[in-house]
C-alpha cells in the first residue's frame, strides 16, 4: 500500500482515474513486447529454423490479405456494428476477379473494379438492412454473408479457379525490397490512411461518437444514420479490397478462400483495441495484433503442433483479448455497482 | 422507539485514495428506530463511507464497527452486510420492470434457491400484508412498469426490509439497518411523501435508517438526526430539530451562500425570439409557448405531464406531431425537424441525462467538447493540440475542475460534468438554450456555478427554457414558470406567485382534486 500507487478499486470521486505515465506506456505498448516475446521464445526453442530473414518476409507478405480484412472491421467495429459479411465478401471479390478475368478475359483494372463494385452493393445492401430496416447488424450481416457465399458458389461452380492475370500477381507479390512484396505495402498504406481517418478526420471522431452512444451522438446533431450506413458500406469496400490482394496473391480464388480469415480479423481487431489506443479500435494496434497471432502459429507450427492449434489459438485470442479489455475497464473507470452485488 | 444500544456504530472511519484522504475519521451511531441523515457534496466522503459499509472499500486501520454492539470484523467481506442485517437501497431500485411487484419481492429469495416450490397464492397473501404493513396500496400481480415512479424505490424498500427479516426469522430478531442511498433522486418531489411514509413505517417496525440525500428539505422532513460530511470529515452532527436550513447549507458547503439574487424583471414581452404554436407529440397536447431574448423561462408538472417532452419535441429528439417554430425572422415545421437542423437553427438542448443522452464518459473532455465544432479544427488533419487548448479555454471559464481536456468524462463530479456539458452547447452561441434537469445529481456549491453561467447566457441576450421537477431550482432560476398538466400548459407563475411551494401546489393542482 505505498501511497502513490494506484490499486485497482480507485473510485472516481476521489482521484481522477488516469494511469501513471510509466502504466500508460506499459498499457499501449504491451502488445508489442509480448509480439518480441513470442519472437524471443521462439528464437530459443527452435533456434535453427525461426530465426530467418526469410520466415519474416513470408509471414509479413503472406499476412498482408488478413491485415486488410482487419481494417474492414476496425471501421465498422468502430461504428458499433458487426460486419460478419466482410470475408464472404472478400471471397466474392477474389471469385469475380477470378471468373471475369481468367475464365472470360475481362482486363484486369476492370475486374478489380467489378470486385470493388460488388463490395459496395453488399455494403449498400447491409446498410438498408441495418439502418433503414433496424435489423441487428449481427443478425443482417449473418444473413447476407451466407447469401454472398452463396453467389461466390454459384459463380464459380464451386470449384477453385486460377491463371489470374500475372499482371496483377506482379502488382502484388512481386518481392521488392529485403523480400517485402508490394501486398505488404499497400497494407501498410492502408492502416496509415485508416489511422488519419479515424483519427485526424471529424468524420472518423464522429463515428466514434455514433459507436459509443448512439442517442448521444444523435442529440449532437450528428447524421447517425449516414454514419453507419457509410462504416457498412466502407467496411464491404475494404473487405473487397481484402479479396482483390487475395487473388493477386494467390493467382486464384477459392470459393471459400475468406472463412479461414473471419476468425483471425476479428481476434486481431479486438486484440488491436487493447493496444495504441487503448479502449478503441485503431488501425496500427490491429496491425500490431495481426502479426502477433501470426508470428506465434507460425512460431508453434514450427514445432510441429498441428493445424487445429489456428482453432486454439485465434479462438483463445479473441476470447482473452475481449476479456482483457473488460477487465481493464472494469478495474480503471468503473466501479461495479454495489446494489447489483447485494441483490 | 429509540431503545439502549445503537444499532449500528461505525468509529474512526478513514479512508485514502494514492495521496487523498477520502474520508477522515469519521463516526456515525444510527439507533434502531431513527433515521438518520447523511447529507454533504459529491466528494464528500459519503459514498466512501457507504461503500466501507458495503464491504466495497476497505477502510484504514483503527475503524471499528459494531452491530448491535456486537463488533464486526473489519474490512467486511463482499456480502456479508446481509446476514448482519443491513440492506442497501439504491438510486436505481435493481426492480425488474416487467415482472410483478410479488415476482420482485421474492427475486432475492429466488436467486438464493432458498425456495424450493414456489407456492405463488401464499406468496401473493403474504406480499398484500407486507405492502399494506409499509403503506403502499398495490395489487401485487401488477407488473413493476405499471407502478407511479415513486412507487418503485418503496417498493425497493419493502423488500430489504423484507430480505432483512427474512434471514434473520430463525433468530427472531425483527430489526436491521436500511441504507438508502439518494432514493427520492429521480423523483418529482411532489409525491415523495409517501415514500417517505413508507420510510417512517421502516423507522417503527424497529429497523435503524441511513437517508442519504442532495435536498435539505428531504432529509428535514424525514430524519431523526443528521451528519454532514465535508473534505471527508464530520463538519457537524447532532438532532434534525436543531438545524436551519442556513445551517445545513453552511455546514455542508463550509461557507455562507447568499440569499438568491433578485430576479429582473421580465423583459418587454413585444419582442419575442421565439415562438412555438400547437406542438403536439409524446403526450404534449397542443402547446404553445413564447420566450423574449434574455428570459429565463421554466416548465414543470407532475412526471408524465408532458414537461419533460417539450425539449426532445422542439429539437426532433422525438418525433412531433404538429408544431410550427419561430426564431428570430426564421420559421420552421417541427414535424421534420431534427437535431442537426436545430443546432444550425441556434437550439441547443441540454438533456438530463447526462452520461446516456448527454456524452461519452469514457472519452475525453475534449472529445466531448470539440464534438460539434469539430469542422473547426479540420485543416487536413484535426488539430489535437488546438482543441485541447480550445478545450481548457472553455473548461476554465465555466470554471470546470480539473479543468484538464485529456481526462475521460467520467473523472468529474456530476456538478463538473454538467458544467462540461453546458461549455459544449455554449461555444455554439446558441440563441435558445433547453436544459432538462440542469443540477440534477449536482451538488450545492455546483448547482450555485450552474445558475450563474446560465444567468450569465441570459443576461447576454440568449433564452434559456429550463424542463425540471426540481422546483426550488425553478423559482430561483426562471421568471416565468409554466405548469404542465396531462400535457398542456395549465398555469402560468411569475413574479410573487414564483415560489417552490407555489409550483409544487400547481403540479399537483388539479389531480388532487380529482382525488379528494
Amino acid at each position: 500500500m505505498n501511497a502513490s500507487g494506484r490499486t485497482s478499486a480507485t473510485p472516481r470521486e476521489a482521484l481522477t482515474p488516469r494511469q501513471s505515465p510509466v502504466a500508460q506506456f506499459c498499457h499501449r505498448y504491451a502488445l508489442l513486447f509480448a509480439w518480441a516475446l513470442t519472437i524471443v521464445l521462439f528464437s530459443v526453442l527452435e533456434p535453427d529454423s525461426f530465426l530467418q530473414l526469410q520466415n519474416f518476409t513470408s509471414i509479413f507478405n503472406s499476412q498482408a490479405v488478413l491485415v486488410v480484412l482487419t481494417c474492414s472491421l476496425v471501421v465498422t467495429l468502430t461504428s458499433s456494428e458487426y460486419d460478419l459479411s466482410a470475408a464472404s465478401v472478400l471471397s466474392l471479390s477474389a471469385m469475380l476477379i477470378a471468373v471475369l478475368n481468367a475464365q472470360l478475359g475481362v482486363p484486369v483494372g476492370w475486374a478489380i473494379l467489378a470486385s470493388i463494385v460488388a463490395g459496395l452493393i453488399v455494403g449498400t445492401i447491409n446498410g438498408i438492412l441495418v439502418v433503414v430496416i433496424g435489423i441487428e447488424s449481427i443478425i443482417a450481416t449473418l444473413g447476407v454473408g451466407s447469401v454472398v457465399a452463396g453467389i461466390t458458389l454459384w459463380i464459380s461452380h464451386s470449384n477453385m479457379i486460377s491463371g489470374i492475370s500475372p499482371t496483377l500477381v506482379e502488382l502484388v507479390i512481386v518481392p521488392q525490397v529485403f523480400g517485402i512484396s508490394l501486398g505488404f505495402v499497400y497494407a501498410v498504406l492502408l492502416v496509415a490512411a485508416l489511422w488519419y481517418f479515424l483519427t485526424y478526420t471529424p468524420i472518423g471522431r464522429q463515428l466514434l461518437f455514433v459507436g459509443r452512444g448512439r442517442r448521444v451522438a444523435r442529440l449532437s446533431g450528428l447524421p447517425v444514420g449516414k454514419l453507419r450506413f457509410g462504416a457498412l458500406m466502407g467496411g464491404s469496400c475494404i473487405a473487397a479490397l481484402a479479396g482483390v490482394l487475395y487473388a493477386g496473391t494467390s493467382a486464384s480464388a477459392d470459393p471459400n478462400s475468406g472463412d479461414s480469415f473471419m476468425l483471425p480479423a476479428f481476434a486481431a481487431a479486438f486484440l488491436g483495441s487493447t493496444a495504441i489506443v487503448p479502449g478503441r479500435f485503431n488501425a496500427w494496434g490491429s496491425f500490431a495484433a495481426v502479426y502477433f497471432l501470426v508470428t506465434g502459429i507460425y512460431g508453434l507450427s514450427l514445432m510441429g503442433i498441428q493445424v487445429f492449434i489456428q482453432n486454439l489459438f485465434y479462438g483463445g485470442a479473441l476470447i482473452i483479448a475481449v476479456a482483457l479489455s473488460i477487465l481493464v475497464r472494469r478495474s480503471e473507470t468503473r466501479e461495479p455497482d454495489i446494489a447489483k452485488e447485494g441483490n | 422507539m429509540v431503545t439502549g444500544t445503537p444499532i449500528l456504530e461505525a468509529r474512526h472511519f478513514s479512508k485514502r485514495f494514492g495521496g487523498t484522504l477520502a474520508l477522515d475519521d469519521v463516526s456515525l451511531t444510527v439507533e434502531s428506530g431513527s433515521v438518520h441523515g447523511l447529507v454533504g457534496h459529491n466528494g464528500s466522503g459519503k459514498s466512501t463511507f457507504i461503500k466501507i459499509l458495503g464491504a466495497y472499500h476497505a477502510p484504514e486501520p483503527g475503524a471499528e464497527l459494531f452491530i448491535d454492539g456486537k463488533p464486526v470484523r473489519l474490512p467486511l467481506a463482499p456480502g456479508v452486510f446481509r446476514s448482519l442485517g443491513m440492506a442497501f437501497v439504491h438510486q436505481d431500485p435493481g426492480l425488474v420492470a416487467s415482472l410483478s411487484v410479488v415476482e420482485n419481492l421474492r427475486i432475492g429469495a429466488l436467486a438464493q434457491q432458498r425456495l424450493k416450490r414456489i407456492a405463488w397464492s401464499a406468496e401473493v397473501r403474504r406480499c398484500e400484508a407486507l405492502l399494506h404493513e409499509f403503506g403502499m396500496a398495490v395489487d401485487p400481480r401488477a407488473a413493476v412498469e405499471t407502478l407511479r415512479p415513486w412507487q418503485r424505490p418503496m417498493l425497493a424498500i419493502i423488500r430489504a426490509v423484507d430480505e432483512i427479516r427474512q434471514l434473520q426469522s430463525d433468530t427472531g430478531v425483527q430489526r436491521g439497518i436500511l441504507i438508502l442511498d439518494e432514493p427520492t433522486a429521480n423523483l418529482a418531489d411532489s409525491n415523495v411523501g409517501q415514500l417517505f411514509e413508507t420510510v417512517k413505517r421502516v423507522q417503527h417496525a424497529g429497523f435503524g435508517v441511513v437517508f442519504v440525500s442532495h435536498d435539505l428539505d428531504e432529509v428535514a422532513a424525514v430524519t431523526d438526526r443528521i451528519t454532514v460530511l465535508r473534505d471527508g470529515r464530520v463538519a457537524g452532527s447532532g438532532p434534525t430539530s436543531g438545524f436551519s436550513r442556513a445551517d445545513l447549507v453552511r455546514l455542508i458547503v463550509g461557507h455562507d451562500i447568499p440569499p438568491a439574487e433578485t430576479r429582473p424583471a421580465p423583459p418587454s414581452r413585444s419582442d419575442h425570439l421565439a415562438d412555438v404554436q400547437d406542438l403536439s407529440g409524446a403526450g404534449v397536447r397542443g402547446v404553445a409557448l413564447s420566450l423574449a431574448p434574455g428570459e429565463i423561462v421554466g416548465a414543470s408538472g407532475l412526471i408524465g405531464s408532458g414537461f419533460a417532452e417539450i425539449g426532445p419535441l422542439l429539437i426532433g429528439g422525438l418525433p412531433a406531431r404538429t408544431g410550427h417554430l419561430r426564431l428570430g425572422t426564421r420559421s420552421y415545421d417541427l414535424r421534420g425537424m431534427t437535431p442537426g437542423a436545430a443546432i444550425k437553427a441556434g437550439i441547443c438542448y441540454v438533456p438530463g441525462e447526462r452520461l446516456r443522452e448527454g456524452c461519452i464518459g469514457e472519452l475525453t473532455i475534449s472529445e466531448n467538447v470539440t464534438l460539434p465544432v469539430l469542422h473547426r479544427f479540420y485543416r487536413g488533419w484535426l488539430r489535437g493540440r488546438a482543441m485541447d487548448s480550445h478545450a481548457r479555454a472553455q473548461l476554465q471559464r465555466l470554471g470546470v475542475r480539473p479543468a484538464d481536456p485529456t481526462l475521460p468524462l467520467e473523472a468529474l463530479s456530476g456538478g463538473n460534468q454538467q458544467k462540461v456539458l453546458l461549455a459544449k452547447w455554449l461555444q455554439l452561441a446558441p440563441k435558445l438554450l433547453i436544459l432538462q434537469e440542469p443540477t440534477q445529481g449536482v451538488d450545492i456549491g455546483a448547482r450555485e456555478q450552474i445558475f450563474t453561467i446560465i444567468r450569465d447566457f441570459a443576461s447576454r441576450g440568449g433564452s434559456v427554457l429550463c424542463l425540471s421537477g426540481d422546483h426550488e431550482q425553478l423559482a430561483m432560476l426562471c421568471q416565468r414558470v409554466l405548469i404542465f398538466r396531462r400535457g398542456r400548459v395549465a398555469t402560468e407563475l411569475s413574479g410573487a406567485d414564483l415560489t417552490k411551494d407555489r409550483i409544487a401546489h400547481e403540479c399537483l393542482g388539479s389531480d388532487l382534486r380529482h382525488s379528494a
